[in-house]
């Protein structure tokens, strides 16, 4: 369902890739942690399948389609495929809980009746369905990591793709975090999660795609953090 | 569409950089009235024409002591050539009468003129304008009952490119000032997407066209466009009331300038709500494709 062959991604300005002819495959349903450390490629690799940034050689291919060939007016369509966690959760200050879930399905022209049912849902689902009138502000990180979960997850991606999702929370709460990853994963939908969490990573044996200086230094199936950490 | 939502992150732009939102107005109203104003002259322009060059080409005025066959002669002579299309003759009470008529609103000119003060003449209309020396060299000045013959197109020529350049000046003026108002709509919409730009990153993510993106930026733009104009039509209109209504009215009911009437205003408002509303959302959308990722 994702594929990248012979990936290589040169930024301008800068003199050694960030992706280096990466080649790879994730099926559907998979769950992949994409580890290594700062600067090895792995925001750049998540940036390269919600095409924000085009390879400078290689393919990407997503759901079947060929990004590298997608025009700009079917990028819209490929997004609302996917959906993506940050570490600093990008929620909209001035916007309630429900507001800032709600506002993924209205700026893709959601029918109001559909918005109105599935967002207490998946307010549900994530365990705020309390605090759906708070604002971002008066809630705590995890919570806020939550929200943003339920606005990735409200419209039902193929893809969720995670960058750090647990790298501002403490280790429990990022357990609980990632207790709802897992679950978003048996619905079916792939999660690619980038992290320097090893402690998670240890303990859910998880594919692991390790990058080094934007080459794939292993990749590995039931995988841990490794032993050079 | 959601109308709404639309509308709703219209109004916050607008608010949210009041202090640009008026410049960028007031700049496009500026713009937009000189640009009406320049339409306006140039409407007024052809109007004069039409009420001069129609008339009179040639004058041919007669001495005072032009004697009856003299000014048979002179006729006969007007008649044959084949250079005249037409003439008139303008007796002494009647050139006094159309001067009282032209000078009707300062009657201390007209007081202070003796009636035989005009002198008559024959007012000729060639069939090729530009041909006035040969006319010139068949009447010479004082000769034969001829005073003088003046061409009075070339006072006409010299009156209308006084006209001409005070239109292509005022539209100068309106050019630079519509320079400045795009660059001001270019920096408003700038300052507005940085403002939005949670809100975009967000829509572009979650796969919002980007249509839906741009188009509160270009309403926004467009709006201010629209109020410019709407202002600068307001300016027309004072103008002719407060101004040309007030200050002319003089030399407009002698029809030496033409009224600027209503219908001239009407018929250049859309004009300039067109030019105000496209020109502002253009800058928009070119300012987004430029400057901001949507
Ligand atoms: N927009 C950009 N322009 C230029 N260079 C960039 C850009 N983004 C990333 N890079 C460079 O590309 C390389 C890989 O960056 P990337 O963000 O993918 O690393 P990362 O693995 O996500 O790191 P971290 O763990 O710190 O988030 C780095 O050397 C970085 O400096
Ligand atoms: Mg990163």
């Amino acid at each position: 369902m994702i594929e990248l062959q012979h990936v290589t991604k040169l930024y301008p300005a800068s003199s050694r890739p960030a992706l280096d002819d990466v080649s790879t495959e994730i099926d559907k349903g998979e769950f992949v942690f994409l580890i290594g450390s700062s600067g090895s490629g792995k925001s750049t690799f998540l940036r390269l399948l919600l095409k924000e940034d085009d390879p400078t050689t290689g393919t990407v291919t997503v759901n079947g389609k060929t990004l590298n060939t997608m025009s700009k007016w079917q990028v819209p369509k490929l997004r609302r495929t996917m959906g993506c966690v940050f570490q600093d959760f990008r929620l909209l200050r001035n916007r309630t809980v429900a507001q800032n879930v709600a506002f993924a399905l209205e700026v893709i022209n959601k029918p109001q009746r559909t918005i109105k049912r599935v967002v207490p849902e998946v307010l549900e689902m994530v365990g705020l369905e309390g605090k759906a009138n708070r604002l971002p502000g008066e809630l705590s990180g995890g919570e806020q990591q939550r929200v943003a979960i339920a606005r990735a997850f409200v419209n039902r991606p193929l893809v969720l793709l995670a960058d750090e999702p647990t790298g501002n929370l403490d280790p429990e709460t990022s357990e609980g975090i990632m207790l709802l990853l897992e679950r978003i994963n048996r619905t079916g939908t792939t999660v690619i999660m980038a992290t320097h969490d090893y402690h998670i990573v240890d303990s859910m044996r998880r594919r692991v795609i390790e990058l080094n200086g934007g080459v794939i230094a292993r990749d590995q199936s039931r995988g841990v953090y490794g032993v050079g950490r | 569409m959601r109308v709404n939502f639309v509308l709703s992150e219209v109004a916050t732009g607008l608010r949210r950089n009041l202090t640009m939102t008026v410049a960028m107005i007031l700049t496009t109203a500026i713009s937009l009235g000189l640009m009406g104003t320049g339409l306006l002259i140039a409407g007024m322009i052809s109007d004069m024409k039409e009420i001069y060059y129609d008339k009179v080409q040639v004058s041919i005025f007669l001495a005072d002591d032009v004697t009856d066959e003299q000014r048979a002669a002179i006729e006969q002579q007007l008649a044959d050539s084949s250079e005249v299309a037409s003439y008139l003759y303008e007796s002494k009470d009647e050139a006094y009468e159309r001067f009282q008529q032209q000078f009707s609103q300062q009657p201390e000119l007209v007081q202070n003129t003796p009636p035989d003060a005009l002198p008559e003449s024959f007012r000729v209309e060639l069939v090729n304008p530009e041909r006035y020396e040969v006319i010139a060299a068949e009447f010479p000045n004082g000769q034969n009952g001829v005073d003088q013959v003046r061409d009075e197109g070339d006072f006409l020529d010299r009156l209308f490119s006084l006209l001409n350049g005070a239109r292509n000046a005022t539209i100068a003026v309106a050019v630079v000032q519509a320079l400045a108002a795009l660059l001001l709509i270019s920096n408003t919409i700038q300052l507005a997407a940085f403002n939005r730009r949670n809100e975009t990153n967000i829509m572009r993510l979650v796969g919002a066209s980007r249509w839906y993106t741009q188009l509160p930026f270009i309403l926004e733009a467009a709006l201010a466009g629209l109020i410019g104009a709407l202002l600068a039509v307001g300016g027309l209109v004072l103008t002719k009331v407060l101004f040309v209504d007030k200050t002319l009215a003089g030399p407009i009911k002698a029809g030496i300038i033409p009224p600027v009437d209503w219908g001239a205003i009407a018929f250049i408002s859309p004009i300039i709500a067109g030019a105000g509303v496209g020109l502002a959302a253009i800058a928009a959308y070119v300012t987004l494709r430029l400057y901001v990722r949507l």
